[in-house]
């Protein structure tokens, strides 16, 4: 109980969330790095899912990604691009391990989407005529939504775990909150850096929950 | 002058033999210690997962909080779920071992209760009709044929935790992790890759021997062609 109210005091003292190592600025940080890399990672994975879903090859590569991405260590990685010449440039090596680990979950679920989209809607949409770009944008896109989406809530979660994570090789982000309190021996920062953490993360998971239950019917799909 | 050894340790080489050569001992004991985290907390998670999942296919309205549950502690970053329980086992084994216990219930519950789930009624009623009492229908009809289901959330749970007790090097025990910590703060090369690529390998054949155990388990799904 004592070590809940020292972090409590920790996270309610003013002193604490200004500043260089303040909460607001790794706050900021963090939500910066997973906004940035959650766009560059649509842009990456989604196309080639997309294109690749639509002309039905290289289905084995898209769904096998994300098994070989869950055996290789985030924390490894970090480590290994920091190690890199690539470690000379800041955020350099956090971004581009926040990227390889959010390019699996999109690039599995949006290719499985697209395949799933029913073969007699597919072969209907031909039928009348589409061309092969009408039916990727008009037909199989949309019917595929919802488990694009699913996708981009999964890279989105991960995102932030692996942006904690970061903060152990060194990068920004409210991860650095809990390393630092490791450093100190200071069990109430670490404790309170390690909420605020967790919080944001459920609030990611809450908000993509919250987008994916009021979409319109149509995006939602079946299950969600 | 005297010249540099010339060794691939001097010139910090990412592929170095002389590294595995010299620090065998370090690195088997780093396996070791891997391999036992691993085990140990899959094991446990196995252990509290069955009745978890058999509860929440016997009850209906337990479904919801356990399925609830484990799905916020999954998406708590692994960082924040080894500091949480700071406070609980301060820096000791213990702690990895419980953080890694509470992401595999999730996947192990899941797949558990997915699999009870999908034992066909039919089935249920054929052994209820030759006097299958509850007890003897979950342990000899429902719980073996969900065992594929589970096998596949066990693969899962494993090859995560293989990869996440890295993390728990920030408290002292994190297996192959500890050396990718050293390493990063000495910048020793050899030793970052040498532990990553154990990594992966410890990841890759404790999958294939679950597949294995999985094929020994139900050899009924060999019998009919694919």
């Amino acid at each position: 109980m004592n070590t809940l109210s020292d972090a409590w005091s920790w996270l309610t003292s003013a002193a604490h969330w200004s500043g260089e190592n303040g909460i607001w600025h790794r706050l900021g940080e963090h939500l910066w790095l997973t906004a940035l890399c959650l766009v560059l990672s649509c842009l990456i994975a989604l196309p080639v899912a997309l294109v690749l879903g639509h002309l039905g090859k290289g289905g084995t590569l898209a769904v096998n990604i994300s098994n070989v991405g869950r055996a290789v260590p985030t924390f490894a990685i970090l480590v290994l691009l920091l190690l890199t010449p690539l470690g000379k440039y800041g955020e350099g090596p956090t971004i581009v391990a926040l990227i390889l680990f959010a390019v699996p979950p999109l690039l599995t679920n949006a290719y499985v989407g697209m395949r799933e989209v029913d073969r007699d809607v597919v072969r209907a949409a031909r039928g009348m005529g589409m061309t092969g770009r009408q039916l990727l944008l008009r037909v199989e896109v949309p019917l595929a939504l919802p488990l694009i989406l699913t996708g981009v809530r999964i890279a989105a979660v991960q995102l932030v775990a692996t942006a904690t994570l970061a903060a152990l090789a060194g990068g920004g982000g409210l991860g650095r909150i809990i390393t630092a309190g490791f450093n100190l021996a200071s069990t109430p920062q670490v404790v309170a850096g390690a909420v605020l953490v967790a919080v944001f993360a459920l609030v990611v998971e809450g908000i993509f929950e919250a987008v994916q239950r009021f979409a319109p019917q149509w995006a939602r799909g079946g299950s969600g | 002058m005297t010249a540099p050894p010339h060794d691939c340790l001097a010139r910090n080489e990412w592929i170095c033999g002389a590294y595995l050569s010299s620090r065998r001992q370090i690195l088997w004991d780093a396996v070791l210690q891997h391999l036992q985290l691993t085990a140990l907390s899959v094991l446990l998670g196995l252990v509290i997962a069955v009745p978890l999942a058999v509860a929440a296919r016997r009850w209906r309205w337990a479904a919801g909080p356990v399925l609830g549950v484990t799905t916020v502690l999954y998406t708590i970053p692994s960082l924040a779920m080894f500091s949480l329980l700071l406070p609980v086992y301060g820096l000791s084994a213990s702690l990895v071992v419980a953080g890694l216990v509470l992401y595999s219930l999730t996947l192990l519950v899941r797949n558990i209760l997915a699999g009870l789930r999908a034992v066909p009624e039919d089935t249920r009623q054929a052994a209820r009709g030759m006097g299958y009492g509850p007890v003897r229908l979950l342990l000899a009809v429902e719980l073996p044929l969900a065992v594929p289901a589970a096998m596949a959330g066990l693969r899962i749970a494993t090859v995560s935790a293989v990869s996440l007790v890295t993390v728990g090097a920030i408290v002292g025990y994190g297996g192959l992790g500890n050396l990718i910590y050293s390493g990063m703060n000495t910048y020793f090369k050899a030793q970052v890759l040498t532990a990553s690529v154990l990594c992966v390998v410890i990841a890759v054949a404790a999958d294939l021997v679950l597949l294995g155990i999985q094929r020994l388990l139900t050899p009924w799904t060999r019998a009919e062609p694919a």
